[in-house]
């Protein structure tokens, strides 16, 4: 935990919705002063929103956001010693170059030939200095870039937000301005909040990263930590590829996965106890040597990527595993693998089913996600509350809407080895997870169907039990 | 496809010379002193020379119309236009409802006959006990005027960067600094042919100051044309002024039209 | 950026006051007689006077031709000037604006004086003439505007599916079109019901149109009995609109300039 003076912005406990949907849900983390600290989401995420949220473009429906040890909420956008560089660069199309990045000295009515001096000073720095005079709608995407984080940075913030500001520019462009913006941040020592859905981008530039997912804080940690260890499997998806495996931890430093057991590094999660195992495609080795094998795989496919190639490979035990390696290994050979105890990243699973609240409704009825199910309701009275569970394996997809319990769309999918957890959003507004073989898309439209042998129902667990 | 080509282009030349034989008319007979429309008493620009020396027998009524009608058109053009900028803005950024609702009742003027719109203001002002005259025909005429600016100036919103309001905060400006140096600058061009849009159909109209002028003698160009042709005689300088308007209009829509397909073919 | 949908709120109280409320008053006078008094007489005088009925079928009947008129005339025209083969003059487009921007009595009294000179006796028939001839360019503007804004890809498609040129109108053009035409004859159908002075100058006073007696009535401070005549062409602006969905405002005036 940071000391309170190295904090320059606190975010207590904020939450927003637009309409009836949560964008943010009780969000709390802090940014040290000087560094360069990334929102990392795929879109919808709500990182633009707590961007904006910071540099005073709405207000937070509950929480508190604190600046320097004030609380800044309501304090108004250009009373905030904070600029913003915006996604589409918003330069002011009736301005040259010059005076859309005085904009700001002038409103504070700076001297002229002060203005003179930074305009030149900042441009020199985002080296666009002979561009004073020109047009901005006939600059490019990069240098319309650089004059609006020259229009930011002229008015000396504490802070420089970017929303997504490269997001517009092409591959090559990108990456030159990822080093220049690095750069920039050293040379000039202000805090820069960064927005991206790019995580390489953010693997490269931040000093921290803030993981978010449908409006809450899925991990806050440096590039290594978030890469080497992320703490669940949406954060394993996002960032870098990765083989996510579902798997037993029989105790301490002692992992079984793909139906073979591993030594790791990782204690703390109790004794055969289900967990989720992350192992990067980089980390699993081919061997020569039947002492160092841990598992065999036959080869599926090779594809050359550039920088190393791509292998899927099938376990001996009937999982799918990616593999990059230097060297090519021929589709259908057998092949010798083994994985190193620290590159195995347990993970503490978030859910061992699809739990919900559920209300019997009568004889062999129950109520959740908005729906009624037949089910066994054996030592259950009408009108009373209980918990039903449904493994996520017995939940049933169709692709019509006939047969089904209830509807949803798919919104996420993980590939663990030999099957499919999809997260899928209910009519109702809720998730329900489901294990599958079947491939599906995101965004698709599903029906769900639920056995009445596939629900349990359980008394709720009171409180203070 | 010749012979296509040729009946088109006959079709065309026909319409227009109907189009314009009442005007052709009006200009030619612009050129004689005649005092009632059709007569011919020899070529002579004397008309012309009336009109400019402002000599004429019902001298005073012409030209107060004219001046009239220009001031009318040129200050309720410039309230239309703040006005409906602003209401532009505000409408963009409503949703729903309250946008469907501002949209609809934005479209009832458009909608509405001349005839309509000037009873019912005939109306209120008599409710009101509001007295009839200059004020309440400038009024009139915002009224139907600024739904074309807004609809004028939508387009130009949508055009727009989202964020440049935002940046212009975000660097330090109040509200009232961000519509002025960042707003106003980028939606011009939608502000430009809104004030001209108004301006044309406050000069043209008829039915809505007829209606709203009260009993003071007060004139536009329209209403003096009505009164004058009702009492039998026809100012004869109305035709050298039809004229001039007609060559004006005409240079100032060929100048922009022939500009605007210029600049759409530098684009192509 | 909530802030701002506020702004719209000067521009609320200014419809409220001039279009919302002379709108309700007219409703107001309409339903009341001299002194005040709730009555429905107004509106039952102007379904059992003679005159009114007469005048208001011929306002429809005229209205009526003068739209059909306009349309048979004007889409051809529309379509010539839209299409790249037949015309590409942007010139001759602005001929045919022009006319909208000169002063409509001027015009109307200028034709009427053709008429005189050519010796053709003012009525009906000049009526027409004079109507199509003022409302002609309300009727091709926004045609000739649908059909430049045509995608020219589905008359290719529709050509790469095997249809003649003339199929191609019929079947697509045309269809695609009607946007176009709707919002000619919204410009043309209502005005020409409520025009008073061009039927007047047209027909030397000998045929009156609805317009007309409106004025007649509110000039003469019969303001009750014009405003239940106002009333009755408010519920037709109301029905035409409700017909055609009230979209297409924008495409007619935003494209003017």
């Amino acid at each position: 935990m940071a000391a309170d003076k190295d904090i320059i912005i606190r975010l207590e406990h904020i939450s927003k919705s637009f309409g009836d949907k949560k964008v943010l849900d009780d969000i709390s983390l802090y940014v040290k002063r000087g560094e360069f600290i990334t929102f990392l989401g795929p879109s919808g995420c709500g990182k633009t929103t707590t961007l904006r949220l910071i540099a005073g473009f709405g207000k937070p429906d509950s929480g508190t956001i604190i600046m320097d040890g004030k609380e800044i909420s309501e304090v108004p956008p250009y009373q905030r010693n904070l600029n913003t560089v915006f996604q589409r660069y918003a330069l002011f199309p009736h301005l040259d170059v010059y005076d859309n990045v005085a904009f700001g000295l002038k409103l504070k009515k700076v001297p002229e030939d002060q203005i003179e001096k930074r305009v030149k000073k900042v441009l020199k720095l985002v080296s666009m200095s002979d561009y004073e005079d020109r047009d901005v709608e006939s600059l490019s995407g990069g240098q319309q870039q650089r004059v609006a984080i020259a229009r930011a940075l002229i008015n000396q913030p504490k802070i420089l937000l970017l929303d997504e500001p490269l997001a517009a520019l092409d591959l090559k462009m990108r990456k030159d301005m990822q080093i220049e913006l690095k750069e920039m941040h050293k040379k000039l020592g202000i805090t820069f909040i960064y927005v991206t859905h790019d995580q390489e981008e953010a693997l490269t530039l931040s000093d921290t990263i803030v993981v978010m997912n449908e409006g809450k804080i899925q991990q806050i940690g440096t590039p290594t930590d978030i890469y080497n260890e992320p703490v669940n499997c949406f954060v394993a998806d996002f960032i870098g590829e990765s083989n996510i495996l579902k798997g037993r931890m029989l105790h301490d430093y002692r992992v079984a996965f793909i139906k073979h057991e591993f030594d790791c590094v990782d204690a703390g999660f109790g004794e055969d106890v289900k967990v989720d195992v992350v192992v990067r495609p980089e980390d699993i080795y081919f061997t020569t040597d039947p002492a160092k094998c841990q598992f065999k795989a036959k080869v599926n496919s090779c594809i050359f990527k550039g920088v190393h190639y791509e292998m899927w490979v099938d376990t001996d035990t009937g999982y799918e595993l990616m593999i990059q390696d230097y060297d090519p290994y021929p589709v259908g050979s057998e092949v010798m693998l083994y994985i190193d105890p620290d590159d195995i990243q347990v993970m503490k699973k978030e859910r061992e089913a699809n739990t919900y609240k559920a209300k019997v409704k009568g004889e062999g009825k129950v109520e959740f996600l908005d729906t009624e199910f037949a089910c066994d309701t054996t030592g259950f009275s009408e009108g009373e509350e209980a918990v039903a569970t449904i493994r996520f394996e017995q939940v049933e997809l169709l692709d019509y809407e006939k047969e089904a319990d209830l509807t949803g769309n798919v919104v996420f999918i993980l590939y663990m080895g030999n099957h499919y957890h999809l997260t899928i959003k209910t009519e109702c507004g809720e998730n329900i997870w489901v294990d599958t073989n079947d491939i599906w898309d995101k965004g698709d439209f599903v029906g769900i169907k639920i056995a009445p042998q596939s629900i349990e129902l359980s008394k709720p667990v009171k409180a203070n039990e | 496809m010749d012979g296509k080509k040729i009946m088109a282009k006959a079709y065309l030349w026909l319409l227009l010379v109907v189009l314009y034989a009442p005007i052709a008319f009006i200009v030619v007979f612009s050129f004689t002193e005649a005092k009632s429309l059709g007569n011919w008493t020899g070529f002579s620009t004397q008309l012309y020379k009336n009109l400019f020396t402002g000599s004429m027998q019902n001298s005073s009524g012409l030209l107060a119309a004219v001046n009239n009608t220009l001031i009318i058109a040129l200050v309720a053009s410039i309230f239309a236009t703040v006005l409906g900028t602003i209401a532009a803005i505000g409408i963009f950024h409503l949703r729903g409802r309250k946008k469907q609702t501002m949209t609809f009742l934005n479209n009832i003027p458009m909608i509405n006959p001349d005839i309509i719109t000037g009873v019912s203001l005939f109306l209120l002002f008599v409710f009101l006990g509001i007295s009839q005259g200059y004020v309440t025909v400038i009024l009139a005429h915002i009224t139907f005027c600024t739904p074309y600016v807004v609809l004028n100036v939508m387009p130009k919103l949508r055009q727009l960067n989202p964020n440049i309001y935002e940046a212009a905060l975000d660097l330090g400006a109040t509200p009232a600094q961000a519509l002025r140096k960042v707003l106003v600058p980028a939606l011009r061009p939608g502000m430009i042919s809104g004030f001209i849009l108004s301006f044309t159909m406050s000069l043209d109209d008829f039915a809505v100051t007829f209606f709203t002028r009260g009993t003071i003698g007060l004139d536009t160009l329209s209403t003096y044309i009505y009164a004058d042709a009702r009492k039998g005689g026809l100012t004869p300088e109305l035709k050298p002024l039809m004229s001039i308007i007609f060559l004006v209009i005409l240079v100032v829509l060929l100048v922009i039209n022939v500009r605007q397909s210029k600049t759409s073919d530098n684009q192509r | 950026m909530n802030k701002r949908s506020s702004w719209a709120l000067p521009y609320f109280i200014f419809l409220v006051l001039f279009v919302v409320l002379p709108l309700l008053l007219i409703v107001m006078y309409a339903l009341q007689d001299g002194s005040g008094r709730f009555t429905l007489d107004n509106v039952a005088k102007f379904f059992t006077d003679k005159d009114s009925l007469s005048t208001f079928a011929l306002s429809i009947e005229v209205a009526i031709e003068n739209t059909l008129l306009c349309i048979l005339i004007g889409y051809p025209a529309a379509f010539i000037l839209a299409d790249n083969k037949l015309n590409r003059s942007a010139v001759t487009v602005v001929l045919f604006i022009l006319p909208m921007w000169i002063n409509a009595l001027m015009r109307t009294l200028a034709t009427a004086e053709l008429f005189n000179m050519a010796g053709i006796p003012l009525g009906k028939g000049t009526l027409l003439f004079g109507m199509c001839y003022d409302y002609l360019p309300f009727m091709i503007y926004p045609i000739y505007n649908q059909l430049k804004k045509m995608d020219k890809s589905f008359a290719e498609a529709a050509q790469d599916l095997g249809a003649t040129p003339r199929q191609v109108f019929r079947k697509v053009t045309l269809p695609l079109s009607m946007p176009g035409v709707w919002s000619g004859v919204m410009m043309v159908f209502m005005p020409t019901v409520s025009t008073f002075a061009i039927s007047e100058f047209l027909t030397n006073n000998k045929i009156k149109l609805f317009g007309t007696i409106i004025q007649e009535n509110i000039n003469n401070s019969m303001w009750n009995y014009g405003a239940a005549l106002s009333l009755i062409m408010l519920i037709i602006i109301g029905l035409t609109t409700a017909l055609q969905g009230g979209e297409q405002t924008e495409e007619v005036s935003g494209g003017l300039i």
